[in-house]
């Protein structure tokens, strides 16, 4: 399985997910923001966390105007993979590539945990290597994390099993409680918490390795 | 724009000495232009030229084989094996922090990263100690948000995670905080880049953000005391701009990676003045400098206000020529600016043109080595009365006086405000003594601490100097790790009173001591002077930040107590109450001498520590609210009761040195027991873990009870 992991300026996550990916058996290459391709044969895309242009303007906002990410979105319409953690779920939904968008905490600090996340579905590639209602141990790290949608859009996520994880104790004022959603053909998922950073034992924590193993796994076999 | 006539009124508002202007007369043979006067304050005031504390920072012990490179260069390199290096500093950020507490903070944050990334190191971990006022003071909580939300707002953005630190609140505090910051990072040993220029007639370029009139004069401002006209002096604090310093980092790592680099430099306090004489200085040449060229963001701006900005996130640089294409290319991947602004010359001179004319021409070495150097008076501490009577009390209430304040209460509320894990390698954040960070990809384990105690140091320099080294030392080694080296940020009063440069001396000579009989030497640090306001001066503050080596994560203790455990005490029973924290909180005095620290004891309890870690399951030194209040931090840390044998005050509260708290099974501690007898280490069984209550003899609460004053007083207080 290839990964790209899309580096901007101020992404700050990029090496953490390129770890977490290659632990998981991928292939992965580091892309350039400036760039206006997708390597070749890339499987799947993920967009890292960090501070993309500074989060100046609207976080996330400049970085889903990059060249790269033209090419990104094409990924998805194709019907590729694409993962946004934090900052990238953020430029996911400055995108249009999933709904909604990411408000300041409503405690108006940063703030940065391990939070306790309910998996709400395991019908994605990345959820499967769970169990539905499993209670998992991820850190959170963000100061805009508080996910806001029109009503209408909460219920059709929830109707059609797009919310990917919910917090067990909300820590920003999302709405319903969301912490990660799927796509409509549920191979987009963008989520605020960080499995990349609960993958392995140094962690003090590896509730986050199952999603990266579950869709490396999957794709390997498809 | 006509430059300013040099007068009696100028020279003084330049913070230069009638001696000190005779100096320079001396120099240069003439009378100054405006930017020659700008260049030498800048050059000579206290914060760049050490001028009062030089003579004793020469006594401290910088050297051992694990030293790469001590105090001189932007940051100390120390040696981790396997062809690596931890690259490390401290330095404070008190006067503008006080001013403009976000953008004081971060640019405390800032400076110090680009000290660490300037040497060839990626950072790893921040930490950073702070001292506020009284949390009544009306200014303080102002100061606490400020502060915390300017660290987090750079570290986090740069994405640095913030491994540990300490807070501290004291009244001394309320007219100067203290923001001290420390950045790690990581080397190749034979990738380290130095300041020191060489090659006559090479490229000196300029690389990063754009000059702007921010903090010109800040360094001289940080080298006065305060007083009423302080809201006059928000100009010269910066601004910072963390997402500027990320892409400065990266791309200066990536130029290092092409060879083009012959010496680098950061700007930092003093900006163009400062790294362009200390590249030329170290390198034994001149430096010619050509304004037209430095980018900028306002318009018109003279030499004077160039050569003495302190905008952020700019390096300087001298280039290999035949690389400059190269060099160039990796600035503008990352949209940063990349100008060649001047060149080494063979003549001793520091030459900054503008437009057609000569704004300076200056003695480059005697601008660099001529600065004044003062050994000034000073006057020994007078020695403590011993504490008096202290009245008795309940032992609980006295543990619950202590997680009810703002010293000792649970600083959850602040270090969730920073970014402890992004790099994905951190093994233990803040929270629990010293930090922990994975050397990435290996299996070996850096740990970070940050440690001073004030009122010791008020009340003994010597001792108190001596137990920040200590404490440190212990902090590293609860953890199994090996102390390497330390940093030191020494934040005083005005050096011009006897008894405050007193007790700067006292504390040299105690940090001195106990560095080299901890083999913790100073490889890199700061000195902070005039923290005072109105004439009152802070607590003697000297900050030791550490760094220590664990070389494989299993040899680390980072476990937790549990049910059934054995409370064991390493080192003597507690017996001395003077200047600790129950005698502060509690009795509102501050009194008695500060314990005194035997360093042949820290060292051997220390190294049977590491030698034990096996048979340990969690660890904590005892330091402030000694025995009651480590066994509480470990019982609540593992949501676990605890039951210690004794009542008495004393041993309950003492402050004594050299001791540690173990938690383990009864084997283990069976074998510790042996282990200690053959070492001739003091060990005593003094309670056990489990339960649901913390019991001290017969007196005792809930643990929940306790672990929620603990953490809710400091959210109460100050969210």
């Amino acid at each position: 399985m290839r990964a790209a992991v899309i580096v901007f300026p101020g992404s700050n996550c990029d090496r953490d997910l390129r770890v977490a990916f290659e632990r998981a058996g991928a292939q992965v290459s580091m892309v350039w923001h400036k760039d206006t391709e997708l390597p070749a044969g890339v499987d799947m895309v993920a967009i890292p966390g960090g501070f993309s242009f500074g989060d100046y303007l609207r976080c996330g906002a400049i970085a889903a105007n990059s060249p790269i990410c033209r090419s990104v979105v094409a990924h998805a319409e194709r019907g590729g993979h694409v993962l946004g953690i934090c900052n990238g779920f953020q430029v996911l939904t400055e995108t249009g590539l999933l709904p909604g968008a990411l408000m300041r905490n409503a405690g108006l600090k940063f703030i940065c945990h391990n939070s306790e996340l309910r998996v709400e579905t395991t019908d994605s590639p990345y959820t499967a290597g769970y169990a539905k209602g499993q209670v998992i141990d991820i850190p959170v790290a963000h100061h805009d994390g508080n996910y806001t949608a029109a009503p209408e859009v909460v219920e059709r996520l929830q109707g059609e099993d797009r919310v990917a994880f919910t917090y067990c104790d909300n820590p920003n004022g999302s709405v319903a409680d969301i912490a990660g959603i799927l796509s409509e053909n549920r191979r987009v998922l963008g989520m605020m918490p960080h499995p990349e950073r609960a993958a392995d034992a140094g962690h003090g924590g590896t509730d986050g390795a199952a999603l990266f193993d579950s869709v490396v796994g999957q794709m390997a076999l498809a | 724009m006509q430059d300013p006539a040099i007068t009696p009124d100028l020279i003084a508002a330049h913070g230069l000495s009638d001696e000190e202007y005779d100096r320079l007369l001396g120099i240069i043979g003439r009378e100054p232009t405006f930017t020659e006067l700008g260049i030498f304050s800048a050059m000579w005031n206290e914060h760049c030229s050490y001028k009062s504390s030089r003579k004793w920072l020469r006594t401290l012990p910088t050297d051992g084989p694990q030293v790469i490179c001590g105090p001189g260069e932007n940051a100390g390199v120390v040696d981790i094996g396997d062809g690596q290096a931890v690259v490390f500093k401290m330095e404070s950020h008190n006067h503008p922090s006080y001013i403009e507490p976000y953008q004081g903070a971060a640019t405390g944050v800032g400076g110090i990263l680009r000290d660490v990334f300037t040497m060839g190191a990626r950072p790893i971990a921040a930490m950073n100690s702070l001292s506020f006022g009284s949390p009544d003071h009306p200014k303080t909580r102002q100061l606490v948000h400020g502060v915390v939300e300017g660290i987090g707002g750079y570290g986090n953005c740069f994405g640095v995670p913030t491994v540990g630190g300490e807070v501290r609140f004291h009244t001394a505090y309320d007219g100067n905080c203290l923001v001290n910051a420390f950045a790690a990072g990581l080397a190749d040993t034979d990738k380290i880049f130095y300041s020191a220029a060489s090659g006559v007639g090479m490229p000196v370029v300029y690389l990063g953000a754009k000059t702007g009139r921010d903090g010109v004069g800040g360094a001289t401002m940080a080298s006065a005391e305060f007083d009423e006209t302080i809201e006059e002096k928000r100009p010269t604090v910066q601004v910072g701009d963390p997402f500027t310093e990320k892409r400065l980092m990266e791309a200066t790592l990536e130029l290092m990676a092409t060879g083009a680099v012959i010496s680098i430099q950061d700007m930092g306090a003093a900006g163009l003045t400062c790294s362009a004489v200390e590249m030329g200085d170290k390198g034994g040449l001149g430096v010619q400098l050509n304004l037209d060229e430095v980018p900028c963001r306002e318009q018109a701006m003279t030499a004077y206000e160039m050569m003495l900005s302190e905008s952020q996130e700019r390096m300087l640089m001298v280039l290999r020529p035949e690389k400059e294409a190269e060099a160039r290319a990796v600035f503008e991947k990352w949209d940063l600016d990349f100008a060649i602004v001047g060149e080494t010359i063979p003549e001793d001179r520091f030459l900054i043109m503008q437009g057609n004319s000569i704004k300076a021409d200056i003695p480059l070495k005697a601008l660099a080595e001529n600065a004044p150097e003062y050994d000034r008076p000073w006057e020994a501490a007078d020695t403590p009365e011993p504490l008096g009577e202290v009245p008795a009390i309940d032992p609980i209430d006295g543990l619950r006086a202590l997680l009810g304040s703002a010293n000792y209460s649970s600083r959850q509320w602040i270090y969730e405000q920073y970014d402890t894990q992004v790099m994905a390698d951190t093994a233990r954040g803040p929270g629990a003594g010293a930090g922990l960070v994975r050397v990435h990809g290996t299996d070996k384990l850096l740990a970070f601490t940050a440690d001073v105690t004030p009122r010791y140091v008020r009340a003994n320099p010597h001792e108190g100097g001596a137990q920040a080294v200590a404490e440190a030392y212990r902090n590293l080694s609860a953890l199994g790790a090996k102390p390497l080296a330390s940093t030191d940020c020494l934040n005083f009063g005005n050096p011009e009173k006897p008894g405050i440069m007193g007790q700067f001396v006292g504390a040299i000579k105690g940090i001195g001591a106990a560095c080299a009989a901890l083999d913790m030497p100073i490889v890199s640090g700061n000195v902070s002077l005039y923290n005072e306001t109105d004439g009152t001066g802070i607590l003697p503050t000297p900050t030791i930040g550490a760094v220590g080596l664990i070389d494989h994560a299993d040899h680390a203790i980072t476990g937790t107590a549990r049910d059934g455990h054995v409370a064991l005490l390493l080192g003597p029973v507690g017996s001395h109450l003077g200047q600790s924290a129950l005698l502060s909180e509690v009795f509102n005095r501050e009194e008695g001498d500060a314990p005194h620290v035997d360093l042949d004891l820290e060292r051997r309890n220390g190294e049977f520590i590491r030698d034990n870690h096996a048979l340990i399951r969690a660890c904590t030194d005892l330091g402030d609210g000694g025995l009651a209040l480590a066994a509480f931090e470990l019982a609540e840390a593992a949501q676990t009761g605890v039951h210690l044998d004794s009542d008495d005050m004393h041993a309950l509260f003492g402050e004594d040195q050299a001791r540690y708290l173990v938690a383990c099974n009864f084997d283990q501690a069976e074998a510790l027991m042996i282990a200690a007898g053959q070492a001739g280490v003091q060990i005593h069984s003094v309670g056990k873990f489990g339960g649901d209550t913390v019991r001290f003899g017969a007196s005792e609460a809930p643990l929940a009870e306790l672990s929620d004053t603990f953490r809710r007083s400091f959210p109460d207080a100050f969210a």
